[in-house]
């Protein structure tokens, strides 16, 4: 190689930073998007149960391995006999057995892990919510193996291109499914009666229940529609990288609770903002972070990046960004 | 013990009739006819014989015995008397603590030699109870870089390093493939690292330019944020140090991407399950593997056919471990002895033509010109590109 020329392409590296790309940057955003809405969807799990129990479901993570796990054994029982369906079909008869599978599994978990703890001090549900997220990771491997499981190739691969950055089919379905599953879960809660009830025992059970209201039932409806959304997110999450893994719930659990956190846990609003805004920082960070600092801090700081948002947001905000207006907590 | 439960006296009669079952090696020859001037030589062979690599070990098992069952049939002579060598198999579970405890075992029944183990995880601690009992070691199939580093005598291994597979890729790269300006990504673990570290350091010498360093973790599968930032420093390469769990979604996320630059990995790339999950976005990935494909070794026919005879299908590393076997047996010949404190300083300048290439060591114990293949993902399967002997 032309000595000469590398030596000129390392100065100009040192003379002039590279200039800020638009595309680049617009390509950022989009994968930090894309990557925040389902945070957004598995946050939304989270902060209902807190809102309502005051309890870190710490097994929420999990039901989003289960649902993509369920749903790739269907998906790929249906490509395996070869029935003749569009992929976009196969993928939707997946979800749709894997929501109601996580559903029943959010209320039995609730039902025999979390109900009969209700009155015991704060600390053993915790306990008993890892517990349950260990015994559901064990029992997936026991199910499904160890390896990484491949998601067949039945979606369009289509592309489109938006100011040199490109977004998929699949990323533009996730963002637009997250967006409306969370419009509707915000229209249940502020117009229908399950939202009324949901919203009066997050205020207090026992005036809750002394109004009529059925606390256990909406307790259990509150964890049926948590495992849903869960369940969605992990057929999004295995259809986006392509597979899945009995230990795939527990980092996106803890990034989308993170999520959860910094929006103001217990808020509904809160957690779609916390999610989408934690998505689009790893991404800006895990991007710019090595250009910005000359290559002193490299990617592997990404997640730190990201956690120090969290830590600077919590110390001035304790409660998180939106977490004060207790009133809308669900 | 009492045993109460029929069950487990079952279980315990079944072990004891395979433990009888497992040995065939000691009952084969007549023993009366040759009692007096037959030296019965011990060594032990340590590979993964539960759990998910478990076919993997029996391989290596296999493997082994087939080089020490023909040594007995051959009947050799070292140091005056026929020797009868006696295999003792022990199953590391491919655990590191484990794997200490049957090296221990096999330090404590003074077994002359061992083939093993088969991962670099359990064959690093292992090494230094073996050092300590001055028993030479030789891995079929380890090629973490600190195995042989460790500066242990009795350390050897007979395929090539990650070093040795790190320098060939960046060559590769860099002269071959023509790559003016690569990026490297590593996922943090020793062997991604250690492998992206010495990728590295040849394509730069051998005058690429590495534009940028990034980095992820063997949990992550989201790299669009790094890839991203990749495609705006426009490479001619990204190179990957890691595993396929990683490897799969990241070529997947680079055609998404648009990013043309051609994704390059090591073994970890290197397997079938990383076709499964990329499907056909891993078309024209390039990834390279120690040792040659089992046709094209020097032995290979011949090996193939002795082996599947006794044993079956060859899963992977049996030529290694056969090879492994046939370099300390030949040690031992060279040194006229059995006892390692003899032999060891032979094993170090052993030198033939094996199954899998030719075997001989340098100091460290590392093979010298450990070869190192490269394929290609072409059609739903790795083609071999070129082999590359150092």
């Amino acid at each position: 190689m032309d000595s000469a020329g590398d030596r000129k392409a390392v100065g100009a590296r040192f003379i002039a930073p590279a200039p800020l790309r638009m595309d680049i940057f617009l390509q950022q955003l989009i994968n930090g998007l894309v990557l925040g809405s389902v945070y957004a969807l598995v946050a939304l799990g989270y902060t209902m149960v807190y809102g309502i129990l005051e309890l870190i479901n710490f097994a929420h993570g999990e039901i989003t391995m289960i649902g993509a796990m369920v749903s790739l054994a269907v998906i790929s029982a249906l490509v395996g006999t070869g029935v003749d369906m569009p992929g976009v079909l196969i993928a939707l008869t997946g979800v749709l057995t894997a929501v109601p599978v996580c559903m029943a599994l959010g209320y039995g978990i609730e039902r025999v892990a979390y109900r009969p703890l209700r009155h015991a001090p704060r600390l053993a549900p915790l306990i008993t919510a890892i517990g349950v997220s260990i015994v559901l990771q064990n029992g997936a491997m026991l199910i499904w193996g160890r390896q990484y499981i491949p998601f067949p190739p039945i979606l369009p691969t289509g592309a489109h291109d938006i100011g040199g950055a490109t977004i998929s089919d699949v990323q533009i379905f996730i963002v637009m499914l997250s967006m409306s599953l969370m419009a509707a879960l915000m229209l249940l809660v502020q117009k229908t009666k399950l939202g009324r009830a949901m919203r009066a025992t997050a205020q207090s059970p026992q005036v809750a229940s002394l109004m009529g209201v059925n606390v256990n039932n909406v307790i259990s409806a509150t964890f049926m529609l948590g495992s849903a959304l869960a369940a969605v997110a992990g057929v999004m999450v295995s259809a986006y990288y392509g597979l899945a893994h009995y230990y795939m719930g527990f980092l996106l659990g803890l990034k989308a609770f993170s999520a959860a956190v910094l929006g103001g846990i217990g808020n509904l609003a809160g957690a779609m903002l916390g999610g989408l805004l934690l998505g689009v920082i790893e991404s800006l960070g895990a991007g710019y972070i090595g250009d910005l600092t000359g290559g002193f801090l490299g990617s592997h700081y990404q997640d730190v990046f990201a956690f120090f948002v969290l830590i600077l947001v919590l110390v001035f905000r304790p409660s998180g960004l939106l977490g004060e207006r207790v009133v809308d907590r669900a | 013990m009492k045993l109460h439960h029929p069950l487990l006296i079952a279980i315990c009669c079944a072990a004891a009739a395979c433990g009888k079952k497992e040995q065939p090696v000691t009952n084969a020859a007549p023993v009366a006819t040759q009692a007096a001037s037959e030296d019965v030589v011990r060594v032990g062979s340590v590979a993964p014989l539960t759990g998910p690599q478990a076919s993997l070990g029996k391989d290596n098992e296999n493997g082994a015995r087939l080089a020490f069952d023909e040594a007995n049939a051959q009947g050799l002579v070292i140091g005056g008397k026929k020797v009868k060598f006696e295999m003792i198999s022990e199953d590391d579970q491919t655990d590191p603590r484990t794997a200490t405890v049957v090296a221990q075992k096999l330090a404590d029944q003074k077994v002359k030699g061992v083939i093993g183990h088969m991962n670099s995880g359990t064959s690093i601690p292992a090494s230094k109870i073996y050092s300590d009992a001055g028993i030479p070691q030789i891995s079929p199939s380890a090629t973490a870089i600190p195995y042989t580093g460790q500066g242990y005598k009795t350390a050897f291994r007979v395929m090539a390093n990650d070093e040795q597979q790190g320098a060939v890729l960046g060559n590769y790269a860099a002269t071959k493939m023509g790559a003016k300006k690569i990026a490297v990504i590593d996922d943090r673990t020793a062997y991604g690292q250690g492998l992206a570290d010495q990728f590295e350091k040849t394509a730069k010498a051998a005058g690429a330019q590495v534009v940028v360093r990034e980095y992820t973790s063997d949990k992550a599968n989201d790299f669009t944020a790094i890839l991203t930032s990749i495609k705006g420093k426009q490479p001619d390469v990204v190179f990957f140090g890691g595993m396929y769990p990683q490897g799969a979604p990241m070529a997947k996320q680079m055609k998404r991407l648009g990013l043309k630059a051609k994704l390059l990995g090591g073994d970890g790339v290197q397997t079938t399950e990383f076709v499964g999950i990329a499907g056909a976005d891993g078309e024209g990935v390039i990834a390279s593997s120690p040792g040659l494909p089992i046709d094209t070794m020097p032995g290979g026919k011949d090996f193939i056919s002795k082996y599947t005879a006794k044993y079956g299908a060859i899963q992977l590393y049996a030529p290694y471990a056969y090879d492994a076997a046939w370099a300390m047996i030949n040690a031992m010949k060279a040194a006229n002895s059995v006892e390692p404190q003899t032999y060891l300083a032979a094993l170090n300048n052993v030198n033939f033509t094996g199954v899998t290439g030719q075997i001989s060591f340098d100091a460290k114990g590392d093979l010298k010109g450990g070869p190192v293949t490269l394929y290609e993902l072409k059609g739903g399967k790795w083609t071999v590109l070129e082999t590359v002997k150092q």
